[in-house]
């Protein structure tokens, strides 16, 4: 068998179905047996689009995305889609081809030194110099993606090594002996937590991507019951315990509710699962939870004690260990005081915007939320759309809120729709969008109309850059530096594509604009022209304790 | 504070980019590092001395270098009994009227002159960190030209 004939054979074996990418002079041999593999190819439009499809995928299924792209060029066009599913844990394998290996180090044409540029932005990754190597490094990549804290690995394949005839042969076992993650607690640590959470009168869980991947929703909606704590979500977590729940807080941090910030400040016990005290969500460190002792569930020990001193730390798998703590937790602290502390924040802060005749972007996405039923899977670009789509949208179930969270990559949410919608097609998905992240990726309305992938994103059209703009207003006195957009005319653009486009200009016509672009069977974009000047309120100002809000109407 | 961290990894390339590319993303120091093959060739031995403010920064390395996929073992020597040793390289001035005085220095640090010519000696010395720094200081009278270190290596007891 030659090269490109073990990876596909491997990648079938791997339960791989679809992929995302796109094809150059060193991927040859490999599109070659492409053109007859029942592997479903999607060519997207760019490199990056499929490095974010491949995530989209990954995140809206629990399986492994998987994208495709030349040497040189089209390896270092993948890099910003790998650098996001690295920063957020999302498994994907990225291939790419490699000049000849004896061309290796020569300055050949379309070479780069992908591993060497991906090595701090992958979690890891292989140059495969022989043929015989491959189907190992394969199957390592794919375990190697998916287990533990998961992330992408990067397979870097020479023409030459894709060419070579070797006999096949199928690894059945993986062993890599310097990579073992631990799965289940320590049974000293999970009985210390026990005794901390049998004591806490103000328990608060603070539950964060790791729940999602884990699988341990259920789990955790059985443990946060048991113990009558709130949760709140990090933006990675939303979708791990219902945003409809009376325990549920929203999400916390700088965009957070004002009630689980203040629950943040107030409790006597943290329950992190899954979540790594970002500074977006601790604002300032020294202030972050006076009074609170921490335990701190996470798969990665170096999570744990890197930003944030914690008292009980358990490191595996979150799942198995709220269930090993759901059997050790016996007698319990009444908490109805604190609910009642929270219910009252909750009554005299909640999440509200003046709701005028004008088009707010937080109506919008209210009233996506009422006509999709809140069960849409939405994605998100980055900046003001991202922060009202994870305030406005309730998430009920996992894998229903896909968000470039620690990357922050501004063009993620409209090729993560396109794969999500793929690994998903019986779901809507949704994209919420700004004006100035959907031209970062617009190239993959090709893709979507092409593939029949019909995807329906909103723009939230503000003719601004308006994160950004939000911060020149409140801190640099207004100046408006370079972040007014000059727009192309997106209803005309998304025809051009052969994508449908709608225009919103009044109120009334939002909710009729969604329901039509739900009832067409294409990739609709909808053009909210929303009030320019609105901001993302609550707002912890960064380096600011977390219950130094500011502003509006929160 | 300066710390010895042992790591064993796989003996294959790129491994040493990994770790030294570890520690400049996250902005952690390398004093020395010395690598070599162990008795089993696909096992690599790395001494690292390292910069580390707290133990919170020292722990934080030794979790990084623990997730990279090639590295099998870390070993923190600050806590543990072990021996370690650094060779080092001295090229100093000399002339003979200096052997005498020379020659009782190199004694008291077992150290011994591995080559002369003309008017420079160089000097060889096998040791602890204080006699390596004993050395050099009473070599200063004698004007060091040249000076090279292999970076400290450790073992356990």
């Amino acid at each position: 068998m030659i090269g490109a004939d073990i990876l596909l054979e491997c990648l079938k074996r791997e339960g791989v179905q679809v992929m995302f990418g796109y094809p150059g002079g060193s991927v040859l041999p490999i599109f070659d047996k492409l053109y007859d593999s029942d592997i479903r190819f999607i060519l997207t439009r760019h490199e990056q689009g499929a490095a974010h499809a491949a995530d989209g995928y990954a995140r809206a299924t629990a399986k492994v995305g998987v994208c495709l792209a030349t040497s040189g060029p089209g390896a270092t066009n993948l890099t910003t889609g790998i650098a996001n599913a690295y920063m957020d844990s999302i498994p994907i394998v990225a291939i790419t081809g490699q000049v000849k290996t004896f061309l290796i180090g020569n300055d050949a044409f379309q070479e780069a030194d992908i591993t060497g540029v991906t090595r701090p932005i992958t979690k890891h990754n292989y140059l495969v110099k022989q043929t015989k190597d491959l189907a190992r490094v394969i199957r390592e990549a794919f375990y190697i993606a998916s287990s533990g804290r998961p992330g992408p690995v990067l397979i870097d394949i020479p023409v030459d090594v894709q060419q070579q005839d070797v006999e096949f042969i199928w690894p059945e076992e993986v062993d890599i002996r310097g990579y073992k993650p631990t799965l289940f607690g320590h049974p000293g640590q999970i009985k210390k937590a026990a005794r901390l959470i049998a004591q806490s009168k103000k328990p608060l869980i603070y539950a964060g991507g790791g729940v999602i991947t884990s699988g341990a929703d259920q789990v955790l909606r059985e443990f946060a019951e048991k113990i009558q704590a709130p949760v709140t979500m990090t933006l990675m977590g939303l979708g791990s315990f219902p945003g409809t729940h009376e325990l549920s807080l929203g999400m916390l941090g700088m965009h957070g509710t004002a009630y689980a910030n203040h629950a943040i400040m107030e409790s006597d016990l943290i329950i992190a699962v899954g979540a790594r005290f970002d500074d977006r969500v601790t604002g300032r460190l020294d202030a972050f939870a006076p009074y609170a002792k921490i335990i701190h569930i996470d798969i990665d020990p170096a999570s744990i004690s890197k930003n944030v001193k914690v008292d009980v730390p358990i490191v595996g798998d979150a799942k198995n260990i709220l269930g090993e703590l759901l059997e050790e937790i016996k007698k319990l602290a009444d908490t109805t005081s604190w609910l009642k502390t929270i219910d009252a924040w909750k009554k005299k802060y909640p999440l509200k915007y003046n709701a005028d005749g004008k088009i707010k972007p937080q109506y919008v996405i209210e009233q996506i939320y009422e006509a999709t039923k809140g069960d849409a899977i939405i994605t998100t670009e980055v900046g003001q759309n991202q922060m009202w789509a994870c305030q406005w949208y309730k998430y009920t179930h996992p894998r229903s809120y896909i968000s470039s969270g620690g990357l922050g990559t501004m063009g993620f949410g409209f090729p993560a729709a396109m794969g999500a919608k793929v690994g998903c097609p019986d779901r809507i998905v949704f994209d919420i969008a700004g004006d100035g992240s959907i031209q970062m990726n617009i190239q993959e309305l090709a893709t979507c109309v092409c593939n029949k992938i019909n995807v329906k994103v909103a723009i939230l059209n503000n003719g601004y850059l308006g994160m950004v703009r939000q911060w020149q207003e409140l801190f640099y006195k207004k100046r408006y530096s370079y972040t007014t957009l000059y727009n192309p005319d997106f209803v005309k653009l998304a025809q051009s594509y052969g994508a449908v486009g709608i225009r919103v200009t009044k109120k009334e016509e939002v909710r009729p604009a969604i329901e039509k672009a739900l009832a067409i069977d294409n990739t609709v974009f909808i053009d909210f022209h929303i009030e320019p000047e609105e901001n993302v309120y609550p707002m912890v100002p960064a380096g600011e304790a977390i219950n130094r809000m500011i502003g509006g109407m929160a | 504070m300066r710390h010895t961290i042992s790591v064993l990894v796989e003996n294959k390339f790129g491994v040493l980019a990994r770790i030294a590319g570890l520690f400049s993303a996250r902005g952690y120091n390398i004093a020395s590092l010395a690598v070599s093959e162990t008795l089993e060739p696909a096992i690599s031995y790395m001494t690292i001395i390292v910069e580390a403010k707290d133990e919170y920064v020292l722990e934080q390395i030794k979790k990084q270098l623990n997730k990279l996929i090639d590295v099998i073992t870390v070993i923190d020597f600050t806590k543990k009994e072990h021996v370690d040793r650094e060779l080092i390289l001295v090229k100093v001035k000399y002339s003979a009227k200096d052997k005498v005085k020379l020659e009782s220095i190199l004694n008291k640090y077992l150290a011994k002159i591995i080559q002369h010519k003309a008017d420079t000696a160089i000097i060889e010395v096998v040791g602890e960190q204080l006699q390596i720094k004993q050395l050099l200081e009473a070599l200063g009278q004698f004007g060091i030209k040249e000076l090279v270190r292999t970076g400290r290596v450790a073992m356990a007891y």
